[in-house]
């Protein structure tokens, strides 16, 4: 029984560290393209407690939310570093590949209350009439992690 | 402050010059005789880290997968690695500029000794002998600097990695002093101990012919005399069998036999003895404690080499480090094993092997029978036992030949030198050289090819099947039991008709690769020297050789334990319970991966794998479906070009791997079973990939790197 729970630990722990580096972090890379022209922009973010959307907030006039309106088809890149050498070794990043689009029904409140706690200073950048929140529906995360561990986890 | 020489150094140095370098600098400050040295301190160390990129080495060995989970011969892996970019990988100019003057300032030329002196270790750290490397008679300036960089080395050495708790060794943090000091050549040396280990109120002086060298690394026995220690009477004398000493060669040091004059005669006169009590008594009292002391005479001189404060080594349950450590044999203590392995061990196994292949126990009465299966048992214990006392010290050959290759040749690949230990005529390629021949017979044979493929074992071809039968027995060790002569004929049969649609590897490249290698290396020695670098790479090849070949008398002893165990359970015997597991192809090592789920439960996610590091043990390149190998069943189902994935290579199961495209073993190292065959063959191989056999399934598309050490699926 005891060894059960310590492989179930051990599979927890990439998603354990998934959900550390989610919580801590406030800016994502969120790729976008235009006619396949790869685009990138920092974004704050929030994830959901699932783990399954994540959250960003956006004007409706920029580049990256014509793009995504465009094909919702994204990525989003965690990680941290510390900006020093070590980080080739240390560092975890983490890519999510799924689906955005501006969410304006249920869950929008929940989210946007989760997002304001955490980003208490975008309060009224989110909240002007021409700003969108969008939600990005995660298919999976990529997770490299020692210089070359990959490891994925995928929404079932 | 790069060097600080023994006169300067002050208490609050210690974390510039280390331990050894400050308790000398008291001793020599207090008007005690001690060699004259410098200290080149952490700074010196920290600026060519700085300047090397090492670092960063230092940084990707220790995290590509935690230290906590390597094993003990995957921290020798990571060291040799390490210890290899400080070889090649020389001086800044700005500081070899400034340690070279002073150097030469200071000694003038003459021979000096080059110790570690690492700060920030406590008492109960000290204690542990040999973590750090120290060097004597070392000559010239340059070679001087190379030592500094060998033994900076040493702070990431693989015993250091193995008490890194202790040690509290860190990559941010941790640093290492160097003690260069004059070389004293006493002709009489030893340790004395303030307080004797097993009587609080004694001293003890363990002492020896030539320097302490011999001594400390154990090579030479001491004479040992135990003292009173407030009257200082001798309470008790050991006189040692005195047959060797340790002197200064031309470079370096060696192990020479005793002169008869001096054998007859203890290496200090009672009034020596007299003189190290009092000096054991007279630093006790310096350093307020009692201390150990190593000490030398040079003619009546007494000179005192190193005082630390008497520390024990408490080893918890479990801890088998010192064990570990322990097998860091000489060269001596190698040539002997290998004589007891090839001309005792072997011979006998294979001699017992023969006698239990040939008696049939179906013929056996019950009782006969159970008392054959509990004597079968009790031998194979004492074989395993020889195996661990014997063959496993004796695997250090190939560790100590590496070393030395490296130290001469500097090369790029810290591995070249296992390639110049391959093609030794492992006993597991000659087994597999005898299949090939048999799957040359079924290539140029179109009737029985067809016979194989439709599973007809029984009709025709009868010189061949009595060859394979004659095979089976070797290597159907591991199918299931009871499986009958059919079952082994179509298993085999089904293996030599993939074995037949390859034809065998040419040798000839590897041959004259290792041929460029061996001249190279034995190139660089002269005369007697080139007889010993001879000695070495031949002791290392053996080594290499017996690494495998003793894994495979051994299986053939322990599958007719199984016979005898097997034919008693089919006959319903009550087999004692301790017998009961089969013994053949258990694993040898490694940890237990079972297949298990992949979902963390109740997150709504599916873990996979898509890239898993690992040690890259066998260089090359291979794509190609996975086959995971957890039981013999699944060995016999190989098909050729997949990539073997298993635990642990057993050398009982090494015939399917010449049709393997490439080859991933959870257990790490560059040097086990797996990467020597696979080396053998030219075969991608990556070990030390702990998740293999859970995150990859028999039939996944998986490309192994044997140049990265990294296996991606998918």
């Amino acid at each position: 029984m005891a060894d059960k729970e310590s492989k179930a630990a051990r599979d927890n722990e990439a998603l354990e560290t998934l959900r550390r580096l989610l919580t801590s972090q406030q800016v994502a890379v969120l790729a976008t393209h235009k006619e396949g022209q790869p685009y990138g922009s920092l974004v704050g973010f929030t994830a959901s407690r699932d783990l399954k959307s994540l959250f960003f907030a956006t004007s409706r006039t920029t580049r990256k939310f014509a793009n995504l309106a465009a094909d919702g088809r994204v990525a989003m890149t965690f990680d941290d570093r510390s900006h020093a050498e070590a980080d080739f070794y240390e560092a975890v990043g983490v890519t999510a590949c799924g689906h955005a689009a501006e969410i304006t029904k249920s869950p929008r409140s929940r989210a946007l209350k989760q997002f304001l706690a955490k980003h208490p200073h975008l309060h009224d950048f989110v909240m002007s009439p021409h700003c969108a929140f969008v939600r990005v529906r995660v298919e999976k995360y990529v997770m490299v992690r020692r210089f070359q561990e990959v490891v994925e986890l995928v929404v079932s | 402050m790069l060097v600080l020489p023994f006169e300067k150094i002050r208490p609050n140095h210690a974390s510039l010059v280390g331990g050894k370098a400050l308790s000398l600098a008291v001793l020599a400050q207090s008007g005690m005789v001690v060699p004259d040295g410098l200290a080149v301190t952490t700074n010196a160390y920290h600026e060519y880290l700085a300047a090397s990129g090492i670092e960063n080495q230092i940084r990707r060995e220790l995290t590509w997968r935690p230290v906590d989970q390597m094993r003990w011969e995957e921290m020798w892996d990571a060291s040799l690695r390490i210890r290899n970019a400080f070889l090649r990988t020389p001086m800044p100019s700005r500081l070899r500029r400034a340690l070279a003057r002073a150097v030469e300032q200071r000694f003038e030329g003459k021979p000096v000794a080059v110790r570690s002196s690492a700060p920030g270790e406590d008492s109960s750290t000290q204690s542990f002998a040999g973590l750090h490397e120290s060097y004597l008679n070392v000559r010239d300036t340059e070679s001087v600097l190379e030592h500094i960089r060998l033994v900076w080395a040493s702070l990431w050495s693989d015993a250091a990695l193995l008490y890194r708790k202790e040690l509290g060794l860190d990559i941010e943090k941790s640093a290492m002093a160097v003690v260069v000091q004059e070389l004293v050549s006493g002709s009489r040396s030893g340790v004395v101990f303030g307080r004797h280990p097993v009587k609080p109120d004694c001293v003890a002086i363990e002492a020896v012919h030539g320097l302490n060298q011999g001594l400390v690394d154990g090579s030479v026995a001491p004479d040992r005399w135990t003292l009173d220690r407030r009257s200082g009477d001798v309470v008790d004398f050991h006189a040692a069998e005195r047959e060797a000493y340790v002197a200064l060669s031309r470079s370096g040091i060696a192990v020479r036999p005793l002169p008869k004059a001096k054998a007859k005669r203890p290496p200090l006169t009672d009034g020596d003895v007299k003189r190290v009590y009092a000096k054991a008594i007279e630093l006790g009292e310096e350093f307020l404690e009692p201390q150990d002391v190593e000490w030398t005479f040079k003619s009546s001189r007494l000179y005192v080499l190193q005082s630390r404060a008497i520390t024990t080594t408490a080893a918890g349950e479990g801890d088998n480090r010192s064990w570990y450590l322990s097998l860091r044999r000489s060269i001596d203590n190698l040539r002997d094993l290998r004589g007891q392995i090839e001309n005792d061990l072997i011979p006998k196994m294979e001699a017992e092997a023969r006698r239990w292949e040939k008696a049939d126990v179906t013929a056996l009465h019950d009782k006969e029978l159970l008392n054959e299966v509990s004597r079968r048992y009790a031998r194979y214990e004492a074989w395993l036992g020889r195996y661990w006392d014997e063959c496993i010290p004796f695997a250090h050959g190939v560790r100590l030949f590496g070393q030395f290759y490296n130290d001469v040749m500097q090369p790029a690949d810290p591995y070249e030198f296992a390639t110049l230990l391959s093609g030794s005529g492992l006993l597991s390629v000659e087994r597999n050289n005898a299949l090939q021949r048999l799957a040359e017979r079924v290539r140029a044979d179109k009737l029985l090819r067809t016979a194989l493929a439709s599973g007809e074992v029984r009709s025709g071809h009868s010189s061949f099947w009595k060859e394979v039968d004659k095979s089976s027995a070797e290597f159907s060790a591991g199918l299931s039991e009871g499986s009958g002569i059919d079952e082994a004929r179509k298993a085999l049969g089904a293996l030599l008709l993939q074995m037949a649609t390859r034809t065998a590897t040419p040798e000839n490249s590897a041959r004259k690769r290792r041929q460029t290698l061996e001249r190279a290396f034995l190139a660089k020695f002269r005369g007697k020297k080139r007889r010993e670098a001879e000695e070495v790479l031949d002791l290392g090849r053996a080594s290499y050789r017996l690494r495998d070949d003793d894994n495979i008398y051994l299986g053939r002893i322990a599958r007719q334990v199984d016979v005898a165990r097997d034919e008693a359970k089919r006959r319903k015997l009550k087999v004692p319970n301790h017998f009961k597991g089969r013994l053949a192809m258990r694993p040898t090592g490694g940890q237990q991966h079972a297949a298990e789920g992949r979902e963390p439960s109740g997150s709504g996610f599916v873990l996979r794998a898509r890239q898993l590091s690992g040690q890259p043990a066998g260089p090359g390149f291979a794509s190609g479906i996975a086959r995971v190998v957890r039981s013999p069943e699944d060995l016999f189902a190989f098909r050729s070009g997949e990539v073997l994935v298993c635990d642990a290579v057993d050398p009982t199961m090494t015939f399917v791997m010449p049709l393997a495209g490439g080859i991933v073993e959870c257990r790490g190292g560059m040097l086990v079973h797996g990467a020597i065959i696979a080396r053998e063959y030219g075969i991608p191989c990556v070990t030390g990939v702990s998740k293999a056999l859970r995150m990859i399934d028999t039939g996944a598309q998986v490309q192994v790197d044997g140049y990265l050490g990294v296996v991606t699926i998918g």
